[in-house]
């Protein structure tokens, strides 16, 4: 009973749903070992992107739908990584160090922006992210990358897609995997870094300053009358968020294999946003196990539906449809009703 | 026909949870007098006048005891409409005006005069007639005139000044069909002196017209210069009506302030001797703070170490902006000097970790994480000033603050499930528990509480109050009490600051006359005393 309470009827509710389908997915004959692989892949490479959503609800500046800075700031690490054709795990490590610094610059500077416009971040945040993705479509033609495996073979700038095969493509999948008989395969590596991100998000929760940060968001005029610099710490969670957002974007990116130039981060922080929503947080609370529990059950949804989808109903692009309804009906949901305990 | 009365209120009683807040009062208005209702804060008025138009508040809190009538008929109204359709006009203390619509139009809002149309003929519906405008500036000039304002009806509302907004109010009033009775609340307020003045003449002018007139007002002296009798309210209860010509304005201050019973006075006060010998541990020059509503205008004030100070005054006369200047949380400017050292005012930090610790008067906006357990609201302000509850690592300490939490909890009695209860479920005096509780984890040398015992239960305010004077007693620690609620300052401090009008009127002793209290609330004590205390 008191667990029901927690969880919130609408998350007991999908998880009831969630279940079913697994049900009906075994019943369907679907494979289901390879099923529970493509889950835990997806949640591996989404946690990292949900748990950014954090620091920014904590800190009161709400859903960071600018999450397209972050992402931006990890593609910008990966494509540099390729550029100096750094590999293996060595270029993992060194997109990150490319990412991380460059989402601090990015992440105060609009950290500066969202102080001057407070009481409407979410909506601000929705057309920044959308812009920042435009004016990198630019950046993309004209950066003077030269690496062979991210041109054109003519004419000017990078490719739409960039594959990470030969570079860092799957290294913290890879890494550790313990496969088994039946197809099932289970990523260690990749489930490992989600986890230690987690647990130092945690642990600076933890600390005077991460108490502090959500202070200020809880209550910003409480925060002022305990001497806090409200303005501050909302850019430190505005930063953490966009730095959080960059390394979830190069962990996405070794996971898919792939980098999506472009247009691709234009709607990324939507399953994102969906996630965490689903997990039971609300534009002003946020926890770590919102972001587990959200994860687990959007990206396991997705994942599992498409297929059971497609078995009742023939060809076509069903599935995608099925897909946005589902995302963006979560986020609708999310946003009218309350969250969890 | 003619009644005798515009108004009667007879044995009007209005308890709210089971909390008296009107006991009994009696009010009869003839057509054409001018009669006032005095009274502190919290005496009653308000919610008086609240039954008078039929406020839902009353009725969704169930209702009131006794009779209402308007021009001999009975009424239990259900809203204001009602009430204002029987002839009763009320001029807010806020303008209500809207500022890109000319004087004529606001004059005539909601009750524009119009003429057929083509459109109007055709869907035979009112609504889609024409305003006629010409008609609608001549009824508004005329209600102007009435006021003895000279000033062009078609002139934007948005450019006058406040003063005239005032008057706009009240032609507004004045211009309805059959108007009888008007309330004046607090109608001078945001006035100059010469506009008052103006205002006040007006009054007479509508009142010779036969139309009765309620004042509500802190301002003694407008109320002993217009009006013909007074009503005065304490708490509730009726204490008397007088005619004006047999009061001077000190008996009306001594009746409005009254000697209340349940909290008696400071029995061991400091005497006069031994505050001299106290040192200053906190000296105010010239304070200037911007709060709005609660304007400082100018304080120079010095706190004694081990003294408790009582800072007294009317709402909106920048008692509260005192406290919130002094710790940062509004714009301030002056001189504040702590044990000596000049403190940066504008630096909440600062003064924080200089053990001067806050409780502020808007427990929920700004006084509590509301979301927040107890343990996390207690120790909050000292882990982030001063890094106690912090483990090696510079973790949170959770035992610590656990064990802390409880030893607060069992100390100032809060009722709660534990130490992990958020502080929006409980009670307001065990919200105020936790707001002190957490300003004594920072172990102050200067304590300001401002409103200690606003909206929790008695139980609980002798609690909170019985805190206090502990504190200054054993622990030496020095407090600044801000109260609006005289007789709980009278109870328990060594002397009391009264502010009015943004400035320090004076300071008095717990121990003096009603009469002088009263003066000074209402800024006229030099006037009728002389010499500065």
């Amino acid at each position: 009973m008191n667990l029901v309470k927690r969880l919130g009827l609408p998350r007991i509710i999908i998880i009831v749903f969630f279940v079913l389908l697994w049900f009906v997915a075994g019943a369907k004959s679907l494979p289901v070992p390879l099923l529970m692989k493509d889950s835990l892949v997806r949640i591996g490479m989404n946690l990292i992107m949900v748990l950014a959503m954090v620091p920014a609800i904590r800190s009161g500046i709400g859903l960071n739908f600018a999450l397209p800075i972050g992402i931006i700031c990890g593609i910008l690490g990966g494509v540099m990584a390729i550029e100096f054709e750094i590999i293996g795990l060595a270029g993992f490590l060194y997109a990150l160090a490319i990412a991380i610094p460059l989402s601090v610059a990015f992440g105060w500077i609009y950290g500066i922006m969202l102080n001057r416009i407070k009481g409407s971040e979410m909506l601000v945040s929705t057309y920044v992210g959308f812009s920042i993705v435009s004016l990198f479509c630019i950046a993309w033609i004209v950066l003077p990358f030269t690496s062979d495996e991210m041109r054109w073979p003519i004419g000017e700038g990078l490719r739409t897609v960039v594959s990470l095969e030969s570079t860092f493509g799957g290294i913290l999948n890879k890494f550790w995997a313990i496969p088994f008989s039946n197809g099932f395969i289970f990523p260690t590596g990749l489930i490992l870094f989600g986890a230690f991100i987690c647990l130092v998000y945690y642990l600076f929760s933890q600390t005077r300053v991460g108490i502090a940060m959500k202070t200020v968001g809880d209550n910003p005029k409480f925060a002022a009358a305990t001497g806090l610099n409200v303005d501050r710490y909302r850019i430190l969670g505005t930063i953490l968020s966009t730095v959080l957002g960059a390394i979830g974007m190069v962990v996405f990116a070794q996971s898919f294999g792939y980098i999506q130039l472009y247009t691709a981060p234009l709607m990324m922080a939507f399953p994102a946003v969906a996630a965490i929503l689903i997990g039971g947080a609300t534009a002003k609370k946020a926890n770590i196990s919102f972001v587990i529990i959200g994860t687990i059950l959007f990206q396991g949804l997705l994942t599992i539906s498409l297929p059971v989808a497609s078995s009742f109903f023939e060809g076509g692009n069903i599935s995608e449809v099925i897909r946005m309804i589902v995302q963006n009906g979560i986020i609708l949901y999310a946003l009218a009703q309350g969250g969890g305990e | 026909m003619q009644n005798e009365y515009v108004l009667q209120m007879k044995d009007i009683q209005k308890e709210y949870y089971g909390n008296h807040v009107l006991k009994g009062i009696n009010l009869n208005i003839k057509p054409g007098e001018i009669h006032a209702i005095v009274g502190e804060n919290g005496a009653g008025k308000s919610t008086l006048m609240n039954i008078l138009f039929g406020m839902r508040v009353i009725h969704d809190t169930g209702g009131f005891q006794g009779e209402v009538i308007i021009d001999g008929k009975k009424v239990i109204a259900k809203s204001s409409e009602e009430v204002m359709q029987l002839g009763v006009g009320m001029v807010h203390q806020e303008f209500m005006l809207i500022p890109d619509f000319t004087i004529a139009e606001n004059i005539k809002l909601n009750r524009e005069i119009t003429k057929e149309n083509f459109v109007s003929k055709t869907f035979n519906n009112q609504s889609l007639e024409f305003l006629n405008r010409k008609l609608m500036n001549e009824e508004a000039k005329v209600a102007l005139d009435t006021l003895g304002m000279d000033i062009k009806e078609t002139t934007k509302v948005a450019v006058l000044p406040i003063g005239h907004k005032q008057f706009i109010e009240i032609a507004r009033e004045i211009d309805k069909k059959g108007i009888k009775l008007l309330v004046f609340d607090e109608p001078t307020a945001v006035l100059t002196e010469s506009e008052a003045e103006n205002l006040l003449k007006s009054m007479k002018v509508l009142a010779n017209k036969g139309i009765g007139i309620l004042f509500i007002t802190h301002r003694l002296d407008e109320v002993k210069s217009v009006t013909d009798n007074i009503t005065i309210i304490r708490d509730g209860e009726h204490i008397k009506t007088v005619e004006t010509t047999d009061v001077t304005v000190e008996e009306i201050a001594g009746l409005m302030v009254g000697r209340q019973i349940t909290i008696s006075q400071n029995e061991d006060m400091k005497s006069a001797s031994e505050m001299d010998a106290l040192d200053t541990i906190l000296d105010v020059k010239n304070l200037k703070v911007h709060m709005p509503g609660e304007e400082v205008k100018g304080i120079d004030l010095e706190v004694k170490k081990g003294e408790i100070l009582g800072i007294a005054g009317l709402a909106g006369h920048g008692k509260i902006g005192i406290a919130n200047g002094i710790m940062g949380l509004h714009k301030a400017s002056g001189e504040v000097k702590f044990k000596g050292e000049p403190l940066a005012i504008q630096n909440t930090k600062d003064s924080l970790a200089k053990n001067i610790a806050f409780v502020s008067e808007d427990r929920k906006g700004v006084g509590l994480l509301l979301d927040g357990s107890i343990e996390d609201n207690i120790m909050i302000t000292s882990m982030q000033v001063k890094r106690q509850f912090l483990n090696g690592l510079g973790l949170i300490n959770k035992p610590k603050v656990r064990k802390h939490a409880l030893e607060m909890i069992e100390q100032l009695d809060i009722r709660c499930t534990g130490p992990t209860q958020a502080t929006r479920r409980l009670s307001g005096g065990n919200q105020q528990k936790v707001c002190l509780a957490r300003a004594l984890t920072q172990e102050p040398e200067l304590l300001f509480v401002s409103e200690p015992t606003r909206g929790i239960d008695i139980g609980a305010k002798k609690l909170v109050l019985d805190y206090l004077t502990m504190l200054a007693k054993d622990h030496n620690v020095t407090v600044v009490v801000t109260s609006s609620e005289l007789a709980e300052l009278r109870a328990v401090c060594d002397r009391i600051a009264i502010i009015a009008e943004g400035r320090l009127e004076g300071i008095l002793l717990p121990s003096a006359e009603d009469v002088e209290f009263g003066l000074m609330m209402s800024g006229e004590y030099h006037k009728y005393k002389g010499g500065n205390s």
